[in-house]
């Protein structure tokens, strides 16, 4: 790793001053990798946090582009992006904080064809998307790439959030098997949720990112942690690998296939 | 029998299993949770022929599929 710059050991003073992270954890952190899909409500705070700490490369997909319904809560982008492509707002954004972070944006949807080889050199991938397919197509990809990765869902008032190390603690399928048969579960446009919501959940990815890059803490590894701002409590459930589970169990998936899309998830954009 | 659902203590009669519990506990689908009973994820196939007995840990948790 290379040694902090004069400017950089100012500029990441509140890092260095962290026991747990120190002048060697920012290293870790100014060399690390790390892959957000979507950059809406849960990719903005994540993206802002993790270009302000340094992550020296952040990849961002989405496919995308920026509609009026997307600002009460996707802070990245504002009334000038109006029309433009997410990642290219994402990258604006990100580089306006930290113009030393490499960003590398991919406007396109990623599916069983391409998300390998587009999340191969990343250290953490954090998931920000909106449908159970497309979760749990990241959750399959990450295990077969054996990438850590922070995975999270929002609903109305409510968020949920674990923390996965491929192979060595409980994956989202371990817990959901698969996709819920559609119009079973709101988790359309028309569920809504409080922005704010979305940014806690958000601020908690990127967390959790940073102690996984940085070693610090304990990720929530093997623990569902779930939010409800109604009654502003959290919950941590305890959940253990299932030895049966489609995808990390002893007879997993070896290669990965698309999940269907519920018909009332395509016009959420 | 006490049962811990979701973390809260409740009260139930016995012989009920995890089916009907579901109805009791207002879950509207089956299909709206995965079912953690003692640590261990339930098929759904099973739901019929569980039955907790005192002190068991029962927990539902929700798809949650927004994010955008
Ligand atoms: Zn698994």
């Amino acid at each position: 790793m290379r040694e902090l710059e004069a400017d950089e050991i100012e500029r990441y003073s509140r890092h260095i001053l962290l026991q747990d992270i120190g002048v060697e954890g920012q290293q870790r952190i100014c060399a690390s990798k790390v892959f957000v899909i979507g950059a809406g409500g849960l990719g903005s705070p994540a993206l802002y946090y993790l270009a302000a700490a340094g992550v020296g490369e952040i990849g961002v997909a989405d496919g995308d582009s920026v509609d009026l319904s997307n600002l009460q809560r996707q802070i990245l982008h504002s009334e000038d992006d109006l029309g433009r492509a997410k990642v290219l707002s994402a990258k604006a954004k990100i580089n306006a904080i930290n113009s030393k972070v490499k960003v590398n944006p991919y406007h396109g949807v990623l599916d069983a064809s391409n998300i390998l080889s587009v999340i191969k050199d990343y250290d953490f991938i954090v998931d920000g998307t909106d449908s159970f397919a497309a979760k749990f197509l990241i959750n399959d990809a990450c295990i077969l790439a054996k990438k850590p990765f922070s995975h999270a869902g929002i609903l109305r008032f409510t968020g949920q959030t674990i923390t996965v190390d491929p192979f060595r603690s409980a994956c989202y399928a371990c817990i959901f098997n698969a996709p819920p048969p559609a119009g079973a579960v709101p988790n359309c446009s028309e569920a809504g949720i409080l922005g704010s919501v979305a940014g806690i959940l958000g601020a908690i990815q990127a967390t959790e990112a940073l102690k996984v890059i940085t070693g610090a803490g304990s990720p929530l590894y093997n623990t569902l942690f779930g939010f409800d701002a109604l009654a502003m409590t959290f919950r941590k459930v305890a959940v253990k690998r299932n030895p049966n589970c489609r995808t990390c169990g002893a007879n997993g998936i070896r290669e990965l296939a698309d999940y269907e899309q519920p018909a009332c998830e395509l016009k959420n954009a | 029998m006490r049962l811990l659902i979701n973390g809260e203590e409740k009260k139930f009669s016995d012989g009920i299993n995890i089916a009907r519990l579901l109805k009791t506990e207002d879950v509207e689908s089956p299909d709206m949770v995965s079912v953690q009973f003692n640590g261990d994820f339930l098929k759904k196939d099973e739901y019929e022929s569980v039955y907790p007995k005192d002190e068991d840990v029962v927990n539902f948790l929700y798809f949650m599929g927004g994010g955008e």
